[in-house]
């Protein structure tokens, strides 16, 4: 017998809510202070000897002064961050269904091989001699891409999608210059469903914006493009597929036109991961795109970063790309590190130091080599197949502002049907997270009222969709029912409840102080 | 494929469901004349034993910095970095998730942030700062675009000890946007007058240090000057170690410091990804670039953090934004952040007190070799060095010793007549055996 003491084994009963706890916990959801709370200036969690005695050769800058740095002993580090990682949504904890932002499954073999010492432990500026592995390794991982996209060039240097925007821009703006137009070709067509990047891009590369309205189906009338192209238009972006989660499938003939009009095309590649092995920019008219490996290729978001952004180029905008080059010489591959030796091609610069995000570019080749082009155009058919199953099983009970039609990786709900309930779209995002969910991307694109963008990737199991669509029908039945409570006030089961924003805009508090002294704070 | 979850039986229910007989007909708003069919002259899938295989090959060309003797610097930097780092960043909750746009369940990303923000700080002797941009170099472009916003003026100053790469991405910014740069002189002994370039119509100086020679330089009377002239003073460092000896910028009257974090927590990988340290005055926050976190309630009043002031962004304020940034440096973040954690006051000060010692020994022990010159006064652990031969065939005959002996400035700066000198790194990883065995190859090639 277990349980000679009486010890009870049936449940108690009672209701968590009337239980606050007395450290704030809730069993293995800790709260946690701050690194600051909790370290001391003289605890630290590595040991080094003090070097011997030596004669200084730093001049009169030495640093005087305590930093205020707080230290931590390794087991202290260890549930510091561990406590702190337990607060967060993750991919590996459920579904991310993040419109625009692809969250699919991390392999750990790419954090595998970008670990290898060959990779990792391997100094941008160490000779050119004792690197071929990796030089490899980028233009291998150029090949895929370029392949993929059916572009004939393409830059490795950006690092993160907006870099690559910026990448593309800049390589357009020099060709217009090396045509003599720099001075009147300036302005950059936007359609008002763009990404927030897009216009800050052409605002960077010095360009003005013009709007291009989005017609009733969500897509870019070629029409309009006619209407607005001419001498003073330097650019189209178009986004393709687009943030609504269609395909732009008048695509070749606005290229058609904007070339005609001596412009260029730049395509926001973010949504890639629609269309391996179903279209490929190079023939659709695209002259430079970026490829977010963060997003298509699996590299893990981190909570922000870090990305990379290589972009593709036509072979109209392709002298142009920015140091460095990558190129195929006699002894293999060459690394072409300042303009100089470029030879016919004419950089614009240098975007960042050393040559991209090398950690970033052994995770996606990984990625890649791992799902063969078999295996990617499969992602793609299988990302476009989920989207459309949870468009399906939510048709009837929420609103699609362009019509229960077909999508691509991502399926846009509006609020229009949430109209009289009392309920926001913000609200119903923060419901979701009572249900164990992370929320669809909210607000975006602009052009629909109350945007819910669904991107459920290649990476969810049937049941996990089946799940997913049965909880979402849940939630819009009691948001249609009235049911308000459940979702003004969510989420109710998050570490936090919601956070005032405005307070946190009104009076920014950006770092941590130390508190003031006893004595003063009771004056 | 172990990726992908539906099966053959799934995906027909799927597409049964939708509506649709195949997967073909999922794709119709493609136009049939710009269909591609599938990607086949990619090569097939592969198991993960057989994909291990095809990278280690590639690895195992390449040397590792750890392979031997390495004292290559010039913007990164070989450090130790505690088992402890790695493991904590690769934890699914850090590094699955995305950027923390729904507070309530992101608290341990913005918390860490806001810890990352105070460290950078009390580093750099700052008001505020951001949590991370792409590196050190986009940084300094991003901080001269701001400079420009701040005084409304369009024109920078580069000194002639700012690190190649990150002049030639200021300069690539600079034209893009129209603005003009003014860069002086490569400046290997810290001698150029950046005082005389500083007039009315400068809107900011660019200085770094330890400069990319490896001087220290006193910024307090540049920064005078800068303010008795309406212009800023942007600090740069690519040795984010430096500041556990190094008076901070912050203190010499800088008003944008911005730099390279990868030395603290971070890998070489050849590069990238990093991390870059942007901290600026209170009064400029608004003008800032990046993402920033702040301290909140939550509806219980229990403390709790945000991503706030984002009408600076471009998601809020589209073509009037501060940056086009959006995804920045999470990840390296928060190993920089841990890692600085782990070393605290005391680590970091000592760690910095041996790469010192480190290059102190190093210096003294080259100086000694005949014909050899130390071009520095002052310096943290990087030095440079004058060699009575071209420094890149140097650096060849080196590595074909097994030591990575360094930089030539030849390949930061080409056609400058510097081909002689030689940069040269030690950090806490190098031995005496290590630098022994430096001057001994040394004296061999020369
Ligand atoms: C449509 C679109 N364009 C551009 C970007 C910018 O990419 P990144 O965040 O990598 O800079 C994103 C990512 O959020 C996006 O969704």
């Amino acid at each position: 017998m277990l349980n000679r003491q009486g010890r009870p084994t049936t449940p108690g009963v009672g209701s968590a809510e009337t239980h606050a706890t007395f450290t704030g916990n809730r069993a293995i959801l800790q709260e946690e202070a701050l690194l600051f709370e909790l370290g001391r200036a003289d605890a630290t969690g590595v040991d080094f000897d003090e070097p011997e005695p030596f004669i200084a050769r730093l001049g009169t800058l030495e640093r005087t002064g305590d930093i205020g740095l707080p230290g931590l002993s390794e087991p202290e580090a260890v549930r510091h961050y561990v406590r702190l990682s337990q607060r967060n949504f993750s991919i590996d904890t459920g579904p991310v269904p993040l419109g625009s932002c692809t969250m699919k499954h991390n392999p750990r073999l790419n954090e595998r091989m970008a670990r290898l010492p060959g990779f990792a432990d391997v100094h941008p500026l160490q000779p050119v001699s004792t690197v071929p592995g990796a030089l490899a390794l980028m233009q291998e991982l150029a090949a895929w891409l370029m392949e993929i996209t059916g572009m004939p060039a393409i830059s490795l240097s950006p690092r993160a999608g907006a870099h690559g925007e910026l990448c593309g821009m800049a390589a357009i703006k020099s060709a217009i210059a090396a045509k003599g137009e720099a001075a009147t070709r300036k302005v950059v067509l936007v359609p008002d469903s763009a990404h927030g990047t897009n216009p800050a891009t052409a605002a960077m590369v010095g360009m003005p914006v013009r709007a291009v309205p989005v017609r009733a189906d969500g897509t870019v009338d070629p029409a309009e493009v006619a209407k607005l192209v001419g001498p003073d238009i330097a650019a189209l972006m178009i986004t393709n597929p687009n943030t609504c989660g269609l395909f732009e499938r008048d695509i070749a003939e606005i290229a058609r036109i904007v070339h005609e009009a001596g412009a260029y095309i730049y395509c926001d590649g973010a949504n890639l991961n629609a269309i391996m092995g179903r279209a490929r920019p190079g023939d659709l008219g695209i002259d430079a795109m970026q490829i977010n490996l963060h997003k298509t290729f699996s590299t893990p978001h981190g909570g922000g970063g870090p990305g990379s952004g290589p972009v593709v180029l036509s072979a109209r905008v392709s002298a142009f790309a920015p140091l460095p080059l990558l190129r195929t010489g006699a002894d293999g591959v060459e690394l072409v590190e300042v303009g100089a030796d470029a030879d016919e091609a004419r950089p614009f610069g240098r975007l960042s130091a050393f040559h991209g995000q090398m950690g970033m570019f052994v995770r996606a080749l990984t990625y890649m080599l791992s799902h063969g082009g078999d295996g990617l155009a499969q992602a793609s058919d299988d990302a476009v197949l989920a989207a459309n199953y949870i468009r399906v099983g939510l048709a009837d009970l929420m609103s699609l502002p362009f019509g229960n039609r077909l999508c691509m990786q991502e399926v846009l709900f509006d609020d229009a049907w949430l109209k009289d309930s009392g309920v926001t779209t913000l609200d119903f995002a923060k419901a979701m997270i009572d249900e164990g969910y992370h929320p669809m991307t909210m607000y975006f694109p602009l052009v629909v009222h109350g945007a819910m963008l669904i991107e459920p990737t290649e990476s969810e199991s049937k049941a996990s969709l089946d799940l997913f669509v049965a909880t979402l029908r849940d939630l819009a039945l009691a948001a249609r029912a009235g049911d308000s409570e459940r979702f003004t006030g969510a989420p109710y089961y998050a570490p936090r409840r919601r956070l005032d924003e405005t307070r946190a805009a009104r009076q920014p508090v950006l770092r941590w102080t130390p508190p003031a002294p006893i004595a003063e704070a009771a004056e | 494929m172990r990726y992908l979850p539906l099966s053959e039986t799934d995906r027909g229910e799927m597409l049964a469901r939708v509506g649709v007989r195949s997967m073909d007909e999922l794709f119709a708003d493609i136009p049939q004349a710009m269909r591609a069919h599938g990607l086949p002259k990619l090569p097939r899938h592969k198991g993960e034993m057989e994909v291990e295989r095809l990278l280690s090959r590639l690895a195992a060309q390449n040397r590792p910095a750890g392979a031997g003797p390495f004292f290559v610097g010039a913007g990164a930097y070989k450090h130790y970095v505690p088992a402890t780092v790695d493991h904590l960043i690769q934890r699914s909750e850090f590094l699955t998730g995305y950027t923390p746009y729904q507070p309530e369940i992101a608290q341990g990303f913005l918390q860490y942030m806001f810890e990352f923000q105070t460290q950078v700080c009390l580093l750099t002797g700052m008001d505020v700062a951001n949590a991370s941009v792409y590196d050190g170099s986009t940084a300094c472009g991003e901080a001269v675009l701001m400079a420009h916003r701040v005084t409304r003026r369009r024109k920078a100053v580069l000194s002639g000890g700012l690190h190649p790469h990150y002049a030639e991405v200021v300069r690539t910014l600079s034209a893009l946007g129209g603005d003009t740069v003014e860069t002086l002189a490569p400046d290997v002994r810290a001698t150029e007058d950046l005082l005389a370039a500083i007039d009315d119509t400068v809107s900011c100086v660019v200085v770094q240090t330890p400069d990319v020679f490896g001087n220290l330089r006193d910024l307090q009377a540049i920064a005078d000057k800068a303010h008795a002239h309406g212009a800023l003073l942007i600090a740069v460092f690519t040795e984010a170690m430096s500041l556990g000896l190094v008076t901070a910028p912050g203190d010499m009257g800088a008003d944008i410091v911005v730099g390279e974090g990868q030395s603290i927590g971070n890998a070489l990988n050849f590069g990238g990804p990093y991390v870059g340290l942007f901290a600026t005055r209170a009064k400029f926050v608004r003008q800032m670039p990046g993402r920033l976190c702040g301290e909140t309630v939550d509806a219980e009043g229990k403390r709790g953090f945000v991503l706030t002031l984002s009408t600076r962004e471009q998601h809020i304020r589209r073509e009037k934004a501060t940056s086009n940034m959006c995804t920045s440096s999470g990840l390296c973040a928060l190993a920089f952040s841990i890692h600085l954690a782990l070393l605290g006051e005391v680590g970091l000060r000592r760690v910095a007190r041996i790469n010192h010692a480190a290059a102190v020994k190093l210096a003294d022990a080259l100086g000694a070799v005949p014909d050899v010159e130390i071009l520095n006064d002052t310096f943290f652990n990087e030095f440079t060095v004058k060699l009575p031969k071209p420094a890149a065939d140097v650096v060849a005959a080196l590595a074909a010793k097994g030591i990575l002996g360094g930089v030539p400035v030849s390949r930061l700066l080409p056609g400058a007549g510097l081909d002689d000198h030689l940069l040269v790194a030690s950090t806490e990883v190098n031995t005496d055996d290590d630098r022994a065995a430096l001057v001994a190859a040394l004296q061999e090639v020369l």
